[in-house]
């Protein structure tokens, strides 16, 4: 009875969908605040600041993922610093996302139209207000979809976590697979719980769009 | 790390580049072949078909690369479907790209203006010189740089074929450094490594789009 396999490990797999999860959300909200201000250091970091957030979001997009997690792995046991896997697992994603949104950011941020700001200091509003108030607003209204987009391909990229030992959703389903004997079972489980997952994310993807376009009306 | 360690395994480092480069290059032409093909299918008027294409395109675009490796790899024994972990590589590789790349020829066709289709029908072209002269050379340019991203994507998504032991770069460089205890320095040659080749590759994806684009600019004066 193949789908009896399934069943018996739902448990375990709906455990290791809820750690898929919150590891890409800490990794998602860590690579926020990180990307954050490497976006500020680019957009007004003059020469050198932003240099450097150039050179970071150079690095992070271009080394592959699993060379960056593996590196920080190595790199903590170099140090002699005996953390555990979960903080190299969630400080890579991190990272890497970092660079993403960073750009994300910059682009949204690139996106709103330049009369707005200059408005803004026309009619008195100190700079402060003006990112406060005019940019910072619209550049995140118009920044969510992608951002959850990033999300979704975070979710995806956490599976690569399960080399470092977290017992997410692709090492769980590597775990049944090897103690039931029935790989297909296994896989196809663990792929289903991604897909329902990130079906359902692409769903508030849409719905966030659709809100946010509405309020941006003429 | 002392180069003569580098030196020793220079053979096998380098058949793992070879490997990546292959699997890197097969797996995209696969996918660009096959995705074509979802993009065109999708424009036939056979709707169980189309929605058949649709749930592929959503399911491989849904799950991890590596899940979809290991259905392949470790479970596709179990279907009668033995592979080698290279040949799981490079269709992996090639299905899970063919998603993306269906979705980009998709958004091309649809890049084309109705109304050019329009103008070459009423000035009485056939059909033929439409899809060659029109519709092609429009989508072709809305359809270059995001092939050329998912290019570059590809190229760092062949380090994870490392994990279901397909001889790649990634690979040999972890055997090495389990032989001889260079863990760290290893990972650290192939992060430069990567990102070199990355920047490389991006800087001709960036020259090609420019010379496939190139002859928007020509055109683009008063007429």
């Amino acid at each position: 009875m193949p789908l009896q396999a399934f069943f018996n490990s739902f448990g375990y797999f709906a455990q290791a969908a809820g750690v898929t999860v919150a590891v890409s959300l800490a990794g998602i909200a860590i690579g926020f605040v990180i990307g954050v201000a490497v976006c500020i250091a680019r957009v007004s970091g003059g020469r050198w600041l932003g240099g450097l957030g150039a050179v970071y979001v150079s690095v992070f997009r271009g080394v592959p993922l699993l060379v960056q997690l593996l590196f920080i792995y190595y790199f903590l046991a170099e140090l002699g610093l005996d953390v555990p896997a979960l903080v190299a697992a969630v400080g890579g994603l991190a990272l890497a996302s970092a660079a993403y949104q960073a750009e994300i950011l910059r682009g949204a941020l690139n996106a709103v139209p330049r009369g707005q700001g200059e408005a803004a200091i026309a009619i008195g509003f100190s700079p402060l207000d003006t990112w406060r108030r005019i940019l910072l607003p619209q550049a995140l209204r118009i920044s969510v979809p992608p951002l959850i987009n990033e999300f979704i391909l975070l979710l995806k990229a956490s599976s690569l976590v399960s080399v470092v030992g977290i017992a997410e959703l692709t090492r769980v389903s590597m775990n049944v697979a090897s103690s039931i004997y029935r790989p297909l079972e296994a896989y196809v489980g663990g792929g289903l719980f991604y897909l329902v997952i990130n079906l359902g994310l692409a769903a508030l993807g849409n719905l966030a769009e659709r809100r946010l376009a509405a309020g941006s009306g003429p | 790390m002392s180069f003569d360690v580098l030196w020793r395994y220079a053979p096998s480092l380098i058949s793992g580049f070879g490997v990546t480069i292959l699997c890197w290059s097969a797996g995209s032409a696969l996918g660009l072949v096959l995705g074509a093909a979802i993009a065109l299918g999708r424009r036939a008027p056979l709707s169980p078909l189309q929605w058949l294409l649709r749930a592929y395109v959503e399911l491989i675009r849904g799950t991890p690369f590596l899940m979809q490796l290991f259905l392949l790899y470790a479970a596709g024994p179990s279907i009668g479907l033995r592979l080698s972990a290279t040949a799981a590589g490079v269709i992996g590789l090639g299905m899970y790209s063919s998603a993306y790349f269906a979705e980009i020829f998709r958004a091309g066709f649809a890049a084309v203006p109705k109304g050019q289709i329009d103008a070459a029908v009423s000035i009485g072209m056939t059909p033929l010189d439409i899809l060659w002269r029109v519709t092609l050379p429009g989508a072709l340019v809305a359809v270059v740089p995001p092939i050329v991203n998912t290019l570059i994507v590809l190229s760092k998504e062949t380090v994870v074929l490392s994990i279901i032991t397909v001889p790649e770069l990634m690979y040999q460089m972890q055997t090495m450094a389990a032989e001889t205890f260079t863990a760290f320095d290893a990972i650290f040659a192939m992060a430069v490594f990567y990102w070199l080749l990355v920047e490389v590759v991006s800087r001709l994806g960036r020259r090609l789009e420019r010379s496939v684009t190139a002859f928007i600019r020509h055109s683009a004066g008063p007429a």
